[in-house]
């Protein structure tokens, strides 16, 4: 179900984030996003109204520099000062108070003021992204493929035709030297053709057969419809909230751990509608976000405007989408806290997708491939003191060590690492 | 050179049918099913049919695995609890309470259900030790035959229903039938109970009772109790019949206090002395470095000749030359030992225990070996008080009887008698918590919680206390019996807020009640060890009684407990059921103990007969004889176990259940508390005169003894096992490690063997090695490892047919050695599971490379891979893969392929509700693969992931298998070789002597070390030793 509407996402918003970035002084902004994303992320957008007001423009908007740069620093005490626009601002958010940020260097703000200013409004990005062309790139990978297949065809035809040549010249020359000509075989008929097409149809036929055979089971790029659309993009795209705040289980044990209806109100109490950007399905319907959060309110029992009695809540039966067969082990904490392994690694670009799909066909082959080649934190977790050979081979330059030591080297190939 | 060991009389003889046997792994000829009679050829399926299933099976395979895959549901909580996270297990200190047995507890608790039991460090009693039937405990929370509500009449009602129904009913003279209570809080209950309700009273009855004990502690103490003993303090121990290592008292402390005096230091070696006299091989009986056999009518006389001797008189009144000895022996042992020396009596007889009062205050056993300042709580039951009860219901004085715990309708010797008495009480209520055979006699039945359910305090000895909490929602419609109790005298507060309340003050409030239930246990007021003060008036009347000389039979009877049915509270438990006798090795049943001598002149078996032996041994179906004691009788099949008196048998109790407690219990056994009868007030467990006749039927017995053995084609194995006498020891320390050196000479020796003994490179093991040591001396063979890796490992039961068939799936296995004189051999025993070899010979046959070696040391085996060849398990020289042939967890996808082929009792295995023990951590086998010990490797990779999560190196703290965590003398010690700090290391390095390993000359180089059992008796080398050649020469 690789579909061309998500490679054309996927390009596009690569090509956004390209174009926003070449535009401004990209160390400054790259910075701003970092400090952007852990100080303001969680209460303001660039374009979009949140928590706090959208920040397009905020330079402008404050009669002066130090005022802002005070508010931000400490929003209580510069209110106080009597302050109109502040005191303004204040009563039209509700009198919402801003968390202080007592320690933003003036150059930190104006860091994250400059990466604000980068940031293209919603509307202008689309009409720039569309020149890149993603089908090129998606055909010029098919492009051999083809190449090679159309080759073989015609060298099969040249062989052909040579043979058919070759006996003829044969036929010819033993009429001339008096033979008696053997009455030839059709083609059909001959045992050569016959065993070569018999064979050639076992190996395409078992290929075939035994990668069919493979597949079974395996479901990646399965994206099941939800109970909920409850998009990642939006949660932790989007908001930047951190995969753990509702994973809570992944640093610690075998699941990930899918959240509790209690996690989600914990923000959803106040969260009450959507008024993000415009949020599809993977058949190009419009999902209502607002209509989203209402579903959950009916499977937490709560009536926004009442105090919320978590005890009425009824669990939500997610489609699990990640299936590992019984016999096979799989810890995330051995891998996300141990091994140091991003979530990205296994499920893709989580960030950027609204419902979940299997990135990855965890297959244990894809598995196998991937522990060759990672390297364990070797130096850094003292629990590998205890390879002293490796530490000395690695120093004595026996081992490569920029191939460092992978998992591979200390037995997660083997079979009861997983099949236990 | 060496002493001939044998596991059956088929290896004594080298017989015929026992050397066909060793040459095959599995016992049958394909196929399995069906028509045993003809060869392969011959069946129903012949090659091509094969091809036509094998053909249809592919292509219906493939279009179903070709369907649509089915949606799976992730649900989460609806709001999850703090301290629950989906995949990781908490432990949960609570305490395993059975009757009076009382052995504090951690109850491994995963994702809400509890799975595994394992012993709690922290108590001062057990320190960590459990049994079997501890292990075991959890399977009985999932017991598809409990009670789901309770029942008036047998029908279904509410609570509330009980409760007013109840409310007129419950006065006059009420009764509260009890075993052993050990809860204080329980206990103040129950006495709130009786203070509301005038003319009522307790009686506590113990199925098998120790009566006599507190009886003759009362005339010579004054305390109508049982003190501590202290093994560990004994340099010399005396038992008269008392199986204190299986099931006397308090078998996991004496386990442990026991095995504390066995271990050796082999720069200073020295243990304590065990003398055991006995009329039935027991399982303490079989550790002991001496023991003497005698008839069950004699103990009386012989404990007042041990009186006698060890107060430096001669011994009278044995004629039995060799029992003399020892018993001179056991004097000379007592007295040089004075102090530190104790003697314990199995006997239920007053007289026997006052001579053994009297014996260890001569010996000074009071405040070293035996404290008075501290009394053991967990027997206190006292014949004449239910004897009384029994006849006071038949008078019909009693009105209503409130019965908890026991259970007498079927343990008491004259059961009639009492179901008599009990259609005469007007109310009967019973808290069973599955209608026993009590139960279902009464009107009321009010099921209690198991005891992960429930809430709860146990004082097992004076000040220790040991606190239960539980570990999960009930899972039935069920009340604690204290609540009921509560409820019924008026008191409003449940037994929680009760239980609270007791103990906070005592506690120091929240935070000290806190701190008791995460600790599980707290010792409050220690109190000072005292040597009691012996009245020794009642003595001389206890001798003269004690020697009258009962007139004896032809043949004596003796009943026994076993390791893990007990008196029958086990029965029910399939765990238990399929967990190989230790002595005798039998599953599923219970039968007649005979000695070798009694089979050659009572049922013509002649096991020094190579072809009788096999007759008796190779066939299943056992003789079976009717044996008459007091005018009862049971028809029972024959065992010939050596070891026992020739004129004595021996019956285990804790048989034939009502069919209502369980399908494991369902026509299992014979009962035979029937036999036992009273003498002088007392129950007696024991008939000096029966009466056997050899029935001419046959009934077949499940050994496990049999299966699994090893030896090579040729039939010439090299001894598995290695023993020393303590006095061949201290003179040549190093007598083993010679032995071995020689062994290996042709392949370079000790220091060689492993690069010189192959054609094999030898590889290096970086990271972690691991390796496993067991201790031949401190293990008692109690079998709590067996049942521990069940329940770990998701060990499948088969069922009595199966077990037939040599198809139990244990993956450890105890295996039982004899040695010396038929009659009276030496035992040994072994606990063998895979050995983990470095150069494992079953690897190099898997044509699909299921087993293979893993960088850690572990001989994998990949289930998923396996086909089933089963070449692995042929080529195993230790017999310890095992085959799974049918299924048995019902982890196939196909509903009913067990039908038919699997029995009642492996099916109930399988109900949703008992597999909710199963642990999720261990993959659920299908039929057709291999499985083995696999290290618990699920351990193994938790502990290491701990380590690194902490980005640490990993210690051994970290890590116990399950087998090690179970064992209650510390025989197992596990760890990473590799590590020079490790306690494995430490084992290794500190015993070079004593080390061995199984069948070492093979090469291939196992990852278990065993330490050689020491024996405390004299030089077994000089002539003895020539004589034992000559034998085995002769054999």
């Amino acid at each position: 179900m690789i579909s061309f509407r998500h490679i054309t996402k996927i390009c596009l918003l690569s090509a956004l984030l390209f174009l926003g970035f070449s535009t401004v002084n990209t160390v400054s902004a790259q910075d701003g996003k970092a400090l952007f994303t852990t100080n303001c992320a969680s209460c303001h957008q660039v374009h979009k109204p949140s928590t706090g007001p959208a920040l397009a423009g905020v330079e402008d908007r404050w009669p002066n520099k130090a005022n802002l740069y005070a508010w931000i620093r400490n929003s209580a005490a510069f209110l106080k000062t009597g302050d109109k626009y502040a005191n303004d601002l204040y009563n039209q958010w509700n009198k919402t108070a801003m968390n202080q940020f007592p320690n933003l260097t003036d150059e930190e703000i104006g860091a994250i003021i400059t990466y604000i200013n980068s940031v293209p409004a919603p509307g202008a990005a689309g009409a720039t992204g569309g020149a890149a062309d993603p089908n090129a790139a998606a055909a010029a990978e098919s492009d051999n493929t083809l190449l090679f297949g159309i080759l073989t065809l015609i060298l099969a035809v040249v062989a052909l035709i040579l043979l058919q040549v070759n006996a003829n010249l044969k036929k010819l020359a033993d009429e001339r030297e008096g033979h008696s000509p053997i009455e030839p075989v059709p083609f059909w008929r001959n045992k050569s053709y016959i065993a070569m097409i018999t064979v050639i149809l076992f190996v395409v036929g078992g290929y075939l057969t035994s990668k069919g055979a493979m597949a079974l089971g395996r479901s990646k790029d399965y994206q099941p419809e939800q109970p909920i659309y409850y998009s990642h993009k939006v949660h932790a795209g989007i908001n930047q909230i951190n995969c753990q705040y509702c994973h809570t289980g992944v640093y610690q044990g075998k699941q990930a751990t899918i959240p509790s209806v209690n996690v989600c109100m914990n923000c959803h109490m106040s969260i009450n509608e959507y008024n993000g950007e415009k949020m599809y399905t993977e058949d190009g319907d419009e999902i209502n976000g607002t209509a989203e959060i209402q579903k959950l309110y009916k499977y937490a029992g709560f009536e926004p405007g009442k105090p919320w009695d978590p005890s009425k809540a009824k669990p939500i039966e997610w489609v699990r989408i990640h299936n590992l067969p019984d016999h096979v082990y799989f810890n995330h904490s051995q891998h996300v806290k141990a091994g140091k392994v991003e979530c990205q690694t296994c499920h893709g670009e989580i960030q950027k997708m609204g419902e979940v799909k299997q990135f990855s066909d965890l297959s244990m082959g894809w598995c196998i491939n991937c522990h060759r080649e990672t390297q364990v934190q070797f130096k850094d977790n003292g629990f590998y003191s205890i390879y002293e050979k490796y530490h000395q081979d690695l120093k004595s330059g026996k081992m490569d060590s920029t191939k460092g030591v992978t998992v591979e080297a200390i037995g997660g190939t083997e079979c009861q690492k997983c099949h236990y | 050179m060496e002493k001939k060991y044998w596991q059956s009389f088929g290896e004594l003889n080298q017989s015929e049918a026992y050397n066909k046997e060793v040459k095959d792994e599995f016992k049958e000829e394909l196929p399995f099913v069906g028509d045993e009679s003809k060869s392969f050829l011959e069946t129903a399926a012949p090659r091509r049919d094969f091809l036509k299933y094998l053909g249809f099976s592919t292509a219906a395979a493939a279009v179903a695995a070709s369907c649509e895959m089915p949606v799976k549901k992730a649900i989460p909580f609806a709001n999850k609890p703090e301290d629950i996270v989906p995949g990781i297990s908490n432990y949960y200190a609570t305490t395993y309470v059975q009757d009076g047995d009382v052995v504090s507890v951690l109850a491994k608790v995963r994702d809400g259900r509890p799975i595994k039991i394992e012993g709690n460090d922290l108590s001062p009693i057990t320190k960590g030790g459990t049994s079997a039937r501890v292990q075991a405990s959890v399977l009985d929370l999932y017991d598809t035959a409990r009670l789901r509500f309770p029942t008036i009449d047998g029908k279904e009602v509410t609570f509330e229903a009980i409760d007013k129904a109840l409310a007129g009913a419950v006065g006059g003279n009420v009764v509260i039938l009890t075993s052993t209570i050990t809860s204080p809080s329980t206990k103040a209950i129950i006495a709130e109970f009786l203070a509301k309700n005038p003319g009522s009273r307790h009686v506590t009855y113990d199925a098998v009772s120790y009566s006599a004990m507190l009886q003759a502690n009362e005339a010579t103490y004054g305390v109508r109790g049982i003190p501590s003993y202290h093994f560990e303090n004994a340099k010399a121990i005396v038992s008269l019949g008392a199986d204190f290592l299986g099931t006397w008292l308090s078998p996991v402390e004496f386990s442990k206090q026991y095995a504390s005096g066995k271990k050796i230091d082999e720069k200073n070696p020295s243990m304590s002395k065990h003398i055991h006299f006995e009329s039935v091989a027991s399982l303490t009986g079989s550790n002991a470095d001496e023991k003497y056999l005698h008839r069950p009518s004699e103990t009386g006389a012989i404990a007042a000749a041990l009186l006698s001797a060890v107060n430096g008189q001669a011994v009278t009144g044995i004629s039995d030359a060799k029992l003399k000895a020892g018993i001179e022996k056991a004097a000379k042992a007592l007295n040089e030992n004075k102090g530190a020396a104790l003697v314990v009596a199995g006997s239920n007889d007053v007289n026997v225990q006052i001579i053994v009062n009297a014996i260890n205050n001569a010996i000074g056993a009071g405040g070293t070996t035996i404290n008075w300042g501290v009394l053991n709580h967990q027997r206190a039951g006292v014949d004449a008080d239910f004897v009384r009860l029994v006849e006071d219901m038949n008078a019909g004085i009693v009105n209503t009887l409130l019965v908890y715990g026991a259970n007498p309708a079927y343990t008491w010797f004259d059961a009639e008698k009492f179901k008599a008495g009990l259609k005469k009480v007007r109310t009967t209520v019973s808290f069973a918590s599955k209608v026993d055979e009590t139960a279902e006699l009464c009107k009321f039945v009010v099921p209690d919680h198991h005891y992960l359910e429930s809430w709860g305090d146990a004082e097992a000895k004076t000040g220790h206390f040991s606190f239960i909490q539980p570990t999960i929602y009930p899972l039935f419609k069920t009340r604690q019996w204290q609540d009921s109790l509560l409820k019924w005298s008026g008191n409003t507060s449940d037994y929680l807020a009760y239980l609270k309340n007791f103990w906070s003050a005592k506690l120091g409030g929240q935070t000290g009640w806190d701190k008791a239930l995460q600790d599980g246990v707290i010792s409050i007021g220690e109190s000072a060890t005292k040597p009691g003060s012996f009245n020794g008036a009642a003595v001389g009347a206890a001798v003269a009684a004690a020697t009258s000389g009962k007139k004896a039979g032809k043949y004596e009877l003796v009943l026994y407990e076993k390791v893990g049915i007990g008196a029958g509270q086990g029965a029910s438990n399939p765990w238990l059921q399929e967990l190989p006798d230790p002595v005798t090795r039998a599953t599923w049943d219970n039968y007649v103990i005979v000695s070798p001598a009694l089979a050659r002149t009572m049922l013509d078996i002649d096991l020094n007969n190579g072809g009788q032996a096999d007759a008796y041994e190779v066939n299943p179906p056992k003789k079976v004889v009717k044996v008459v004691a007091n005018g009862k009788e049971i028809s029972l099949p024959v065992l010939i176990i050596p070891g026992t008196h020739p004129d004595t048998i021996g019956i285990a109790v804790g048989y034939g259940r009502s069919n209502n407690i369980g399908k494991a219990a369902a026509g299992v056994g014979q009962n035979a508390f029937p036999l036992a009868s009273i003498s002088n007030g007392v129950v007696s467990f024991s008939n000096s005169s029966v009466e056997i006749t050899v029935t001419g039927e046959k009934y077949p017995v499940a050994l496990t003894q049999t299966h699994n053995r090893y030896d090579t084609t040729q039939g010439n194995r090299t001894e598995v096992m290695k023993e020393l006498t303590l006095a061949d020891y201290k003179k040549h320390p190093t007598e083993i490690r010679e032995e071995r050196d020689n062994e290996l000479k042709p392949w370079g020796g000790l220091e060689k063997f492993e690069s010189q003994g192959t054609i094999y490179p030898v590889f290096d093991r970086p990271g972690i090695k691991w390796g496993m040591s067991v201790d031949l001396n401190t293990c008692t063979g109690c079998g709590a490892c067996v049942v521990a890796c069940n329940a770990e490992n998701n060990v499948s039961v088969v069922g009595k047919p199966e077990v037939l068939r040599g198809h139990e799936m244990h993956w450890l296995r105890i295996d039982r050695y004899y040695s010396g004189d038929m009659d009276n051999p030496n035992v040994v025993f072994q606990p063998l599971m895979c050995q983990h070899c470095d150069n494992a010979p079953c690897e190099n046959v898997c044509p699909v490379a299921a087993t293979n070696h893993s960088s850690e040391g572990i001989n994998q085996m990949t289930y998923n891979r396996c086909i089933g060849t089963r070449y692995c398990a042929n080529n195993c020289p230790y017999k310890v893969r095992r085959f799974n042939w049918s299924d048995y967890t019902g982890s196939d996808s196909f509903g009913n392929n067990q039908e038919g082929i699997v029995n009642d009792v492996v099916l109930n295995m399988n109900d949703d509700l008992t597999r909710m023990v199963l642990n999720p951590d261990v993959t659920v086998r299908s039929r057709g693969v291999i499985e083995k010990c696999s290290f618990c490797v699920q351990r193994l990779q938790e502990s290491k992931l701990k380590a690194k999560k902490e980005s640490r190196p990993m210690v051994d703290s970290d890590i116990k298998v399950a087998c090690q965590q179970a064992c209650p003398t510390n025989a197992i010690t596990f760890g990473n070789a590799n590590d020079k700090h490790s306690a494995i290391t430490m084992v290794r390095t500190e015993n070079p002597n004593r080390q061995f390993y199984v069948l070492e000359q093979l090469h291939v180089l196992p990852g278990v070390t065993y330490l050689a059992k020491v024996r405390n008796t004299e030089s077994a080398h000089g002539e003895g030793k020539h004589e034992t050649k000559k034998e085995a020469e002769h054999a």
